[in-house]
């Protein structure tokens, strides 16, 4: 459940954070800030979710598989 | 003559790829629908993405940004937003289809709900999205090489033989030729988007920050979402609405399928998010375009990358971007011809016309049917009117009706009624129909709605009122305890 909860984040990252950055200056590696500001919850989203890959349990070991596939 | 010579050539190439895809496998309506389920994390990861790379992102994602600047910003943030959601649906949808060797969307709602008649408008509603969104690519493909071959291939030639080619390869490979065409797509539209996106700001005003800050002072507002209209209201209600029917594009729900084993989709889930970011330069170019190229009125505006490129780059360059152009419109084209042409035979044809027809019926059905569909969309787009650019909009909206139907099917213990399902699904899609015939927004509906709210995408209400129909509809037709039981030992 922690998993989603971490999961959970970029959405408010991304839906209720943009109204607060809604601006051009300053510009971040040359993009106005609101776009930096999505661009950052993207790259953000890939780490998230690389590191809820490696805590769920689902993809430790191949025969985990089996039990789930029955339920 | 560069250009129309590399055109062709990737034409060519994209031909031999697809019938070259079939080698090695016999081609039964499992392997040619959803290639036997074999897809390794590469071939997924491509299909899925194939959804992002199309002629809309190329053409549209550039014209966007030049012709409304902020609002297209969305376009990141919907897909990353789908990709989380993907790491918990798609693995259950995809142990469900194959326990019971599912090749369709349609096919997944008949099974879930043990309702035919639920398949078959499922299947209705998937084509009737699927077909404008052929037509769109091939008018984006007639499009780049008119443009790109400097007006020496008429559009309408390249409309046909766009469809010859993508119709010959998806009889011959099915889904094969999609996933083999889609590696040789995606290395194109990466190498020249990156180096455009980077390229074009550099050579045109100095560095990127320096682009956006001249745009900034010709055009103040234009890099930040506005007040009224496209707000940013709007950019939270339009990202979730997309975010949640993502994945419920018919093709995409299909390419699922095709993984052979459910940890692909977890793993894809931290790497696509990344790879989107090729959007970005895309953008880039259309902002690179809003000064140099200015004046790209309505339907134009999609020109602006390749005006833009024109005027920058020697003609074989043009050559190589119009056939990157071609593939991301032969690839999604392919594979939606596959997918609409599966539907109308698995589901419509089997699942409502003749119940006991064998797999090899259907098989022969389907590819019968790919020459067919690729016609109908070919008329399209040549006559078509305004009836085309009406389902177009609705496209989109027309699939997110099935996202609750679907959610609701993967609890343990589904509580929504193939009942519900069905006239949720049918109120949602009616009210998709007359909002848009009608032109009807929040603000038109809700007048005394403070400003905030007048923005949030329409397509809310006819998700909110499926919702509350299904549950309404559910809640009456619930079958009782002992029934519900034995429907679940039916599983």
């Amino acid at each position: 459940m922690s998993l989603r909860l971490l999961a959970a984040l970029p959405f408010i990252g991304i839906l209720l954070g943009v109204p607060f950055v809604n601006r051009v200056e300053p510009l971040v590696l040359g993009m106005p800030l609101v776009l930096a500001w999505i661009v950052l919850w993207v790259v953000l989203t890939a780490a998230i979710m690389a590191v809820v890959y490696r805590l769920d349990p689902a993809n430790r070991a191949h025969d985990d598989r089996e039990p789930e596939v029955q339920s | 003559m560069s250009a129309l010579i590399l055109i062709a050539a990737t034409a060519l190439f994209a031909l031999f790829l697809g019938m070259r895809a079939r080698r090695g496998h016999d081609m039964n309506l499992e392997q040619w629908s959803v290639g036997g389920r074999s897809f390794g994390t590469a071939f997924v990861f491509l299909l899925m993405a194939g959804e992002i790379y199309t002629t809309f992102t190329f053409l549209g994602g550039s014209g966007f940004a030049y012709g409304k600047g902020a609002p297209v910003y969305y376009i990141l943030a919907y897909a990353t937003l789908a990709y989380i959601i993907s790491y918990w649906m798609l693995p259950p949808i995809w142990r469900y289809a194959k326990t019971h060797r599912l090749i369709s969307q349609p096919h997944f709602f008949t099974r879930k709900y043990q309702s035919p008649a639920l398949g078959v408008l499922v299947a209705i509603v998937g084509v009737m999205a699927l077909v404008p969104y052929l037509v769109l690519q091939l008018k984006g493909l007639g499009i780049i090489v008119s443009t790109a071959s400097y007006g020496m291939i008429p559009s309408t030639v390249a409309i046909w033989i766009g469809a010859l080619v993508v119709t010959a390869y998806v009889i011959v490979s099915g889904v094969r030729g999609c996933a083999w065409n889609s590696v040789a797509k995606d290395l194109m539209i990466l190498a020249v988007a990156l180096f455009l996106g980077i390229y074009l700001p550099i050579h045109h005003y100095g560095s990127l920050g320096e682009m956006f800050r001249a745009i900034d002072a010709a055009k103040p507002g234009f890099l930040t979402f506005p007040g009224r209209g496209q707000s940013v209201t709007w950019f939270q209600s339009t990202v979730l609405l997309t975010a949640l029917g993502f994945f419920m594009w018919p093709h995409t729900f299909g390419s699922v399928y095709t993984a052979k084993d459910e940890r692909i989709f977890r793993r894809n889930a931290a790497i696509l998010p990344l790879y989107q970011l090729i959007l970005l330069f895309v953008f880039f170019c259309g902002f690179a375009a809003v000064l140099k190229v200015p004046g790209l009125k309505g339907g134009d505006i999609d020109l602006a990358l390749f005006r833009l490129s024109l005027q920058t780059f020697d003609p074989w360059f043009v050559g190589v971007i119009g056939a990157a152009g071609v593939l991301t419109a032969l690839v999604p084209g392919s594979m939606i011809l596959t997918t609409a042409s599966t539907l109308l035979a698995n589901d419509i044809y089997r699942g409502a016309l003749a119940k006991n027809a064998d797999d090899a019926r259907v098989a022969r059905l389907a590819r019968m049917l790919v020459p067919v569909v690729a016609l109908v969309a070919v008329g399209f787009t040549l006559n078509g009117g305004n009836t085309i650019v009406a389902l177009l909009l609705m496209g989109y909206n027309f699939v997110t009706q099935l996202f609750p139907a679907l959610v609701c099917s993967l609890f343990a213990h589904n509580r929504a009624t193939k009942q519900g399902a069905f006239c949720g699904i049918v109120a949602g899609v009616a009210v998709v129909v007359l909002t848009t015939l009608m032109h009807l927004s929040v603000e038109q509906l809700i007048p005394f709605a403070p400003d905030v709210l007048k923005d949030i995408n329409i397509g809310f209400l006819a998700l909110g009122v499926n919702v509350v129909v299904l549950a309404a509809v559910s809640l009456v037709t619930q079958p009782h305890t002992h029934a519900d039981h034995e429907h679940a030992g039916a599983h």
